[in-house]
């Protein structure tokens, strides 16, 4: 008999420390399913970051490195250096990308960095017990924002992925959701095209996940969820934001 | 084949040591007065299939360094007292996750922007580790371009072999003057293929080292305190050996010096001709000159004739720094004095000389 359906072997066999109802285990299962696809969990490189993810490499079953607080994009640049045909990503919530780690990955996007950012959007820093983020929207609290961002006090919230599609290095930006079976699935599908652009060496790739942190949001998994359809994709839309050119990735 | 000797440029040989010695991938920002480093190395390394990049900052550069050391890479970086200041950061990461490093500070005057002139008064920054947490690195101080040259084309190999950062430690006037060097010979470095087996912790993926049970993670978060206290205390192990083994000096006629210098890198020359000075005036003098400033000589001072001398002047480019670990040595033995200037100014061999003279004048 043939199984039809295995926990892929991208997944080490423990279960996670995240709360119940946060999508990282989503975002970490589906990398891990493509490299598995792909046949390169052996030929891969992660980078994991600090905050709620900074204990990924005891899940994603690959060679791990961790980086210090929004450098992930050099310690990547770095690694990619060393093994140029090897398969690099790093694994960043928006504390680390989109505050602490500005400079490191807009620079990463600027030189064409061959390896794909995964970037975990929740609006919230997780791990310190919900401060604001760069990304939280305005009106939403947070424990650094008590009566709700203000956009006089805070400005608004930053979107990464316009702005580094704006860059020329970058070949392959989108941003896509985990609140259902069908963006679960549309997830998956711009994971694979970001590593295959990347094996084709057409220059940075990023993937943003909107995500939930029901606990720090004070909801329940389930209005987590309705928050990003109902608040969070109208601030930050989903789809391809830049891809490479027509025939490019043939 | 080592070289016949050539006139350089500190800063270019020292560039061409550390390729010389293994290192291939690079990762700098330019600053005064070390960015001949960078320069030479963004036209070098590509000739011998290595690798330059040039960073957003000294927070990416030493990132990089980390990212291609967790990889197996031999990295080199270099960068001057403020851009050191910002990569400690990442030397606490490094040190925690035993990455190997071959790094240098050709320093200038502080603090702050400071000024461009030669400086030691990095001297508590990197002996004492300006990152988060407990840990140590080897630091060496070479006082001429040849003595920077063996040291740097060591340096790779000393990183590998303790899995750690190893700084070399210069001044700007060390990095820009000009002296006769012999370029030691190429040593041979490792393909990537060999660097899974080679570097048997480092991050290769596992495919070519017989499956996932092989996996390799690179890191310091340890969040039980038992399990981070119990890696702390190997990492000291490890830099008890280290104390034992990678403490150098060089100690000059000690053997009926009233008065011994304890001096390094530029000052130590400028300390051996105030001897020169001393000795035609008839006052006899000595020199311990520490090459690496941690681990700290301290053996070197046991060698002092303690029935001739009657003081030790510790002479710095700093308002004292490298003082606190002489008194250490001492442990009370002979008075300590202070001869120094700081902010980029240099003192002259007759300073020094009058410095020695009015403390011994003091002194009886």
């Amino acid at each position: 008999m043939k199984p039809i359906f295995e926990y892929t072997k991208g997944m080490t066999d423990m279960p996670t420390h995240y709360c119940p109802g946060c999508t990282h285990g989503i975002a970490h299962r589906l990398i891990m399913e493509v490299l598995d696809e792909m046949g390169e969990l052996g030929n891969t490189i992660g980078v994991a970051p600090i905050g709620c993810s900074v204990m990924a490499h005891q899940y994603m079953n690959v060679d791990m490195c961790e980086a210090a607080h929004g450098r992930a994009p050099a310690v990547a640049s770095g690694i990619r250096r060393v093994h140029p045909d090897k398969m690099v990503f790093t694994y960043q919530g928006d504390g680390d990308l989109a505050s602490i780690g500005t400079a490191e990955i807009v620079h990463a996007a600027v030189r064409g960095e061959k390896f794909t950012a995964f970037f975990i959007n929740n609006g919230i820093y997780g791990m310190t017990g919900g401060q604001m983020a760069p990304t939280t929207l305005i009106g939403q609290k947070s424990t650094t924002s008590q009566d709700g961002r203000s956009r006089e006090l805070n400005g608004m919230p930053v979107k990464m992925s316009e702005m580094l599609a704006s860059i020329d290095g970058a070949a392959y930006v989108e941003r896509v959701a985990l609140d259902s079976p069908a963006h679960v699935r549309q997830a998956k599908k711009a994971i694979r095209r970001a590593f295959e652009i990347q094996q084709k060496g057409l220059g940075f790739t990023l993937i943003e996940f909107l995500s939930t942190c029901p606990t720090n949001w004070g909801m329940t998994p389930v209005k987590a969820l309705d928050w990003v359809r109902n608040n969070v994709m109208e601030y930050y839309p989903l789809g391809v934001i830049k891809e490479p050119k027509e025939g490019e990735e043939a | 084949m080592t070289t016949d000797k050539v006139l350089m440029k500190g800063n270019e040989a020292f560039a061409e040591a550390a390729i010389r010695g293994g290192a291939r991938l690079y990762f700098g920002y330019p600053i005064t007065p070390q960015s001949e480093v960078p320069e030479y190395m963004s036209r070098e390394l590509p000739k011998v299939g290595g690798c330059f990049i040039q960073a957003e900052s000294e927070l990416g550069a030493i990132n990089m360094a980390y990212g291609a050391g967790a990889a197996g890479g031999s990295v080199f970086i270099s960068s001057s007292s403020p851009g050191i200041a910002l990569m400690q950061e990442g030397m606490s990461f490094l040190c925690s996750a035993e990455v190997p490093l071959l790094a240098m500070n050709v320093s200038r005057g502080g603090p702050g922007i400071g000024g461009i002139q030669p400086g030691q008064a990095d001297y508590y920054q990197v002996t004492r580790g300006g990152g988060n947490g407990d840990y140590r690195i080897p630091v060496f101080a070479p006082s001429s371009i040849q003595e920077a040259v063996d040291l740097l084309y060591e340096g790779t190999e000393l990183a590998q072999t303790w899995r750690n950062p190893i700084m070399v430690f210069t001044d700007g006037m060390v990095g820009q003057m000009m002296e006769p060097v012999r370029l030691p010979d190429y040593k041979p470095v490792l393909k990537p293929q060999e660097i899974a087996a080679k570097r048997n912790w480092a991050c290769t993926g596992y495919a070519d080292r017989g499956g996932d049970e092989q996996r390799r993670v690179v890191k310091s978060l340890r969040m039980q305190p038992e399990k981070l206290e119990e890696h702390v205390e190997k990492l000291f192990a490890k830099y008890a050996r280290a104390e034992k083994e990678l403490a150098r000096w060089e100690s000059e006629s000690l053997k009926g010096a009233e008065v011994v210098f304890v001096s390094f890198g530029t000052t130590a020359r400028i300390c051996r001709e105030a001897m020169e000075i001393l000795a035609a005036q008839g006052i006899r003098a000595g020199l311990i000159r520490p090459i690496s400033l941690w681990p700290f000589p301290n053996r070197a001072f046991d060698e002092i004739d303690f029935g001739a001398t009657k003081a030790v002047i510790s002479a710095e480019l700093s308002m004292g720094q490298m003082i606190t670990d002489v008194q250490l040595a001492l442990n009370g033995r002979l008075p300590v004095f202070l001869a120094h200037r700081t902010g980029g100014m240099v003192p002259t061999s007759p300073e020094v000389a009058e410095r020695a003279k009015a403390v011994l004048e003091g002194l009886k």
